[in-house]
C-alpha cells in the first residue's frame, strides 16, 4: 500500500503553489529529508523535502500545475519489503502527467505571472485537461496568442514521449522563475501595505564600540572565521526580541501570536533581481560564530536558488540591511504575517558629540517598521533602543 | 398555420395591431399622428377608418401626457398600445415610463401592475438625422420593472405585440426604423411568439455574433462574407433586451469561443458592455480571443448618407472585427 506524498505548507500563509520541477522519477529511492521537487510559491521557488522513506511509485502532478496545499503530489511505496517481493515496485506504465490524477480543475487557477505568454482562457483550460505545456506553443490567435485549436493540434502531433523534457524548457524557466518572484514580491508587499497599518521609528546611535570590537576580533581569528557587522546586527535584533514582546511573531486570523522561538530572517538581494529573506533558525540561542556561519550559507544558497522551504517560512522578524548600498536609513515594509521589520543603513563615520566635544564616531541608523495593530510607538521605541543597547555592548553578543 | 406569405415588416406590425384590436375590446391605440395621418411610418395607415377614433386616437404632441394617460388606462383595466414616434421623443416620457410605469407594481406590493405596451421606432439608416435616429435600448434595458423587446424579423414583428399585451408588466417594443420596408416570409401567420429568450438566427461554429434589431441583418451580411473565407459565424438575435437571455448567448460562446457583439447603441455604457461582462462572468474560460464590440460611432447620428453609414456598425466593420479574432495576419 503506497503512501501519499502531499504538498506541505511551505509558508505560514501559503494556500497553493505551482510545481516547477521534479527531482525524482518513478522508481527512485527516496529517504526522509531528500529534496524531491521544486514548488513556486509567493515567496519564490522552494525546494520541497519529503518525509517518507521508500520508492517513488507514481508521480501525480506535472510541472506547471498549480496545486493546493495538501494535494497528493506522488505515491511512495514505503513498504520496501513488498517492493522487493513483487520485483518491480514502480508503475512505469503510468503516464508522467496523467490528467485524471491531477486535482479537480476547480482548484486549479493559472499561476500569477507578469510576463505571461498569451494563452486564451479556453486554451489554458484545454491545455490542463490534455497535459500540454501551452506556454511552449507557437500561437496562431490574435496577437500571437495560443488558442484551443493550437493546444489540440499540439496534443495530436506530439507523442507523450516527445513532450518537452524539463531540460528543454529550462531556458525559459529561469526567466519565468525571476518574474514569478517579482510577482510574488509585488503581491506580498501590496498586501502588506494594504492590510498592515505600519508605523516607523528610527534611531541613530554610536556603534564605534561594536566596530572596534569587530576589528580586534577579526584580527585574532583565521580569515574563514571572521565576522561581518551584519552578524552582530542579527544577533542584537534576536536578543532584543527576547526581552521586547510584540515584534517577533505572526498576525493571523485577527490576532497576534508571539513566537516562542526567535528566527531572524535576513533579506538577501539576488543578482538577477528579486529578494528573499531566509531565516537563521533560533538566532538568539546561537553563538556569533554560528550566526555568521548560517548567514554565509544562506546567502550562498539564496543566490544559487537553493533555499529550503523551512528557511523561507520560518522568519518571525526580518532584518534588511542596505549598508553596502551606502544609504543612511531604510524604511522597510513588513512581510505578512510578520509584524515587524528592522532596517539598517550604512555604518559611517560622522561628527558626534561626546561629553561636550564633537568627535568622529562610527554611527548607524536603525529603523523599525512595525504593525500598529500589535504594538504602539512607545514599545517600538523601547525595542529599537534595546537593539542599540546590545550593539553598544558587543561582548554580550 | 397557413402557407408562408411575403409581407413587409411594417405590414407585419400592422397585422399584429389589427389582430389585437379584433381579439380584445380593451385594446386601443394612441399616439401622435397615428389616426388621420396613418402613422409617421405608415404603420397604422387605414386603421382609423376600420376601427374609428375611439380605438385609434390621435394625441396632442406631449409624450409625457399621452404615455401617462396610457398608464392610467392600463391601471383602469384597458389594454393600451401607445405609439411614440421615435425613441428620441420617448425621452420626453421618460419620467412616466421610469418613475411611474416601471414602479407602481413594485410600490403597491403587486396590487397595481401596469399592462401598458409602448411601441417606438428606433435607430438610424433612413437619413432622419440626430433627433430621430438614436438607439436608447440600453436606457430602457437598465430599468427594473420594464420588459424591453426588439423584433428583428417579420415573425417577431407580427408576434411580439400579442405577447406584450398578454404580459402584466409594461413592455417597450422597439421597432427599427430601417426595417419597416424589409420584406420577408411570415412563417407563423397568426402566431403569438414568446416575449423573452434569444434566438439563434444563423448557426455557425467558429464565431458568435451577439446582436439585436437591425444589426441582426448587418451580421447576416457579414456572416455571408465570412463564410466565403471559411469562417462560419453564428448569429444570436437577443430579441429581449430586458431580461437578457444569458443561457442562449453562453451556449453559443461555449461552442464557438469567439464573440463579436454588434450593437447600434453607442459603445460607452452600452448593452454591448453589459453583454460582454456577462460573458466574462460566466464564460471566461470558454474564450479563445478577447470579446470584440462593433457599435455606433460616438457621435450624434449624422444626416448625410455617407456619414450616417460610416457611423453605423455596418457589415464591413463587423467583418473586420471578426477577422481580428482569428489572427493578426488577416
Amino acid at each position: 500500500m503506497p503512501s501519499e506524498f502531499r504538498l506541505p505548507a511551505l509558508g505560514a500563509d501559503m494556500d497553493d503553489g505551482t510545481l516547477v520541477e521534479w527531482h525524482v522519477a518513478p522508481g527512485d529511492r527516496v529517504k526522509r529529508g531528500d529534496v524531491v521537487a521544486v514548488v513556486e510559491t509567493d515567496k519564490g521557488a522552494i525546494d520541497v523535502e519529503i518525509f517518507l522513506d521508500g520508492i517513488v511509485k507514481q508521480i501525480l502532478v506535472s510541472p506547471g500545475t498549480r496545486i493546493p496545499v495538501g494535494a497528493v503530489l506522488a505515491l511512495v511505496e514505503t513498504d520496501v519489503a513488498a517492493v522487493t517481493a513483487t520485483g518491480a515496485g514502480t508503475d512505469t506504465a503510468a503516464p508522467i502527467s496523467a490528467p485524471a490524477a491531477t486535482p479537480a480543475p476547480a482548484a486549479v487557477v493559472p499561476p500569477i505571472r507578469t510576463d505571461r505568454p498569451r494563452i486564451s482562457p479556453a486554451a489554458r483550460r484545454r491545455a490542463q485537461e490534455l497535459g500540454v505545456d501551452a506556454a511552449s506553443l507557437q500561437g496562431t490567435g490574435p496577437g500571437g496568442s495560443v488558442t484551443t485549436a493550437d493546444v489540440e493540434r499540439a496534443q495530436s502531433t506530439v507523442e507523450p514521449s516527445q513532450r518537452p523534457a524539463p531540460a528543454a524548457v529550462a531556458e525559459g524557466a529561469e526567466k519565468a522563475e525571476r518574474s514569478g518572484m517579482r510577482a510574488a514580491i509585488a503581491e506580498a508587499m501590496s498586501r502588506s501595505k494594504r492590510e498592515i497599518p505600519h508605523y516607523y521609528l528610527s534611531t541613530t546611535s554610536d556603534v564605534t564600540p561594536a566596530v572596534t570590537w569587530l576589528a580586534s576580533h577579526n584580527a585574532s581569528v583565521p580569515v574563514a572565521q571572521r565576522l561581518l557587522f551584519a552578524a552582530l546586527l542579527v544577533k542584537a535584533v534576536a536578543l532584543a526580541c527576547r526581552t521586547h514582546k510584540g515584534f517577533s511573531g505572526f498576525y493571523r486570523g485577527g490576532g497576534y501570536e508571539e513566537s516562542a522561538a526567535v528566527h531572524v530572517g535576513v533579506a538577501v538581494a539576488l543578482r538577477g533581481g528579486g529578494l528573499v529573506a531566509p531565516a537563521i533558525m533560533d538566532t538568539a540561542d546561537k553563538t556569533l560564530a554560528a550566526v555568521m556561519e548560517d548567514l554565509r550559507a544562506l546567502v550562498t544558497r539564496a543566490r544559487a536558488g537553493r533555499l529550503r522551504a523551512s528557511e523561507l517560512a520560518a522568519p518571525t522578524i526580518i532584518l534588511t540591511s542596505l549598508g553596502d548600498a551606502a544609504v543612511d536609513a531604510v524604511f522597510p515594509i513588513i512581510q505578512p504575517p510578520q509584524v515587524a521589520i528592522i532596517g539598517a543603513g550604512a555604518v559611517a563615520e560622522r561628527p558626534w558629540v561626546v561629553a561636550g566635544s564633537v568627535v568622529p564616531r562610527q554611527v548607524l541608523t536603525l529603523s523599525l517598521g512595525a504593525d500598529h495593530r500589535v504594538t504602539d510607538g512607545r514599545l517600538g521605541a523601547q525595542f529599537l533602543a534595546g537593539i542599540a543597547a546590545k550593539l553598544a555592548d558587543p561582548a554580550s553578543l | 398555420m397557413t402557407d408562408p406569405i411575403r409581407i413587409t415588416y411594417r405590414e407585419a406590425v400592422k397585422q399584429s395591431i389589427r389582430e389585437a384590436l379584433d381579439k380584445d375590446p380593451r385594446v386601443f391605440l394612441m399616439g401622435e399622428d397615428v389616426g388621420k395621418y396613418g402613422g409617421c411610418f405608415a404603420v397604422t395607415k387605414g386603421l382609423l377608418d376600420e376601427y374609428g377614433e375611439v380605438r385609434i386616437r390621435d394625441t396632442p404632441l406631449s409624450e409625457s401626457a399621452f404615455v401617462g394617460a396610457g398608464i392610467g388606462e392600463g391601471l383602469g383595466g384597458m389594454r393600451p398600445i401607445v405609439e411614440v414616434m421615435t425613441a428620441n421623443f420617448s425621452l420626453l416620457a421618460l419620467d412616466q415610463i421610469v418613475n411611474t410605469a416601471a414602479t407602481l407594481c413594485h410600490m403597491s406590493g403587486g396590487q397595481f401592475p401596469v399592462p401598458l405596451v409602448i411601441r417606438m421606432a428606433t435607430g438610424a439608416g433612413r437619413q432622419l438625422a440626430a433627433q430621430h435616429s438614436h438607439s436608447f435600448e440600453a436606457w430602457y434595458a437598465h430599468v427594473p420593472g420594464l420588459r424591453v423587446v426588439e423584433p428583428a424579423t417579420i415573425d417577431d414583428a407580427r408576434g411580439m405585440l400579442g405577447a406584450a399585451l398578454a404580459c402584466p408588466d409594461p413592455v417597450i417594443i422597439l421597432e427599427p426604423i430601417s426595417l419597416y420596408n424589409m420584406e420577408g416570409e411570415l412563417t407563423a401567420a397568426a402566431g403569438t411568439v414568446r416575449l423573452d429568450g434569444a434566438r439563434v438566427h444563423r448557426a455557425g461554429k467558429d464565431l458568435t455574433f451577439v446582436t439585436y434589431g437591425a444589426s441582426v441583418w448587418r451580421c447576416a451580411t457579414a456572416a455571408e462574407a465570412l463564410a466565403a473565407e471559411g469562417i462560419e459565424a453564428e448569429i444570436v438575435d437577443l430579441r429581449s433586451l430586458r431580461p437578457l437571455d444569458d443561457a442562449t448567448v453562453l451556449a453559443s460562446v461555449r461552442k464557438t469561443r469567439r464573440v463579436v457583439i454588434v450593437d447600434e447603441g453607442w459603445r460607452t455604457c452600452s448593452l454591448a458592455a453589459e453583454i460582454a461582462m456577462r460573458i466574462v462572468e460566466q464564460g471566461f474560460f470558454d474564450l479563445d480571443a478577447p470579446i470584440a464590440r462593433v457599435c455606433t460611432e460616438e457621435v450624434p447620428i449624422p444626416y448625410p448618407k455617407h456619414l450616417e453609414d460610416a457611423a453605423l456598425p455596418g457589415p464591413e466593420r463587423v467583418v473586420a472585427a471578426a477577422r481580428r479574432l482569428f489572427s493578426d495576419a488577416q
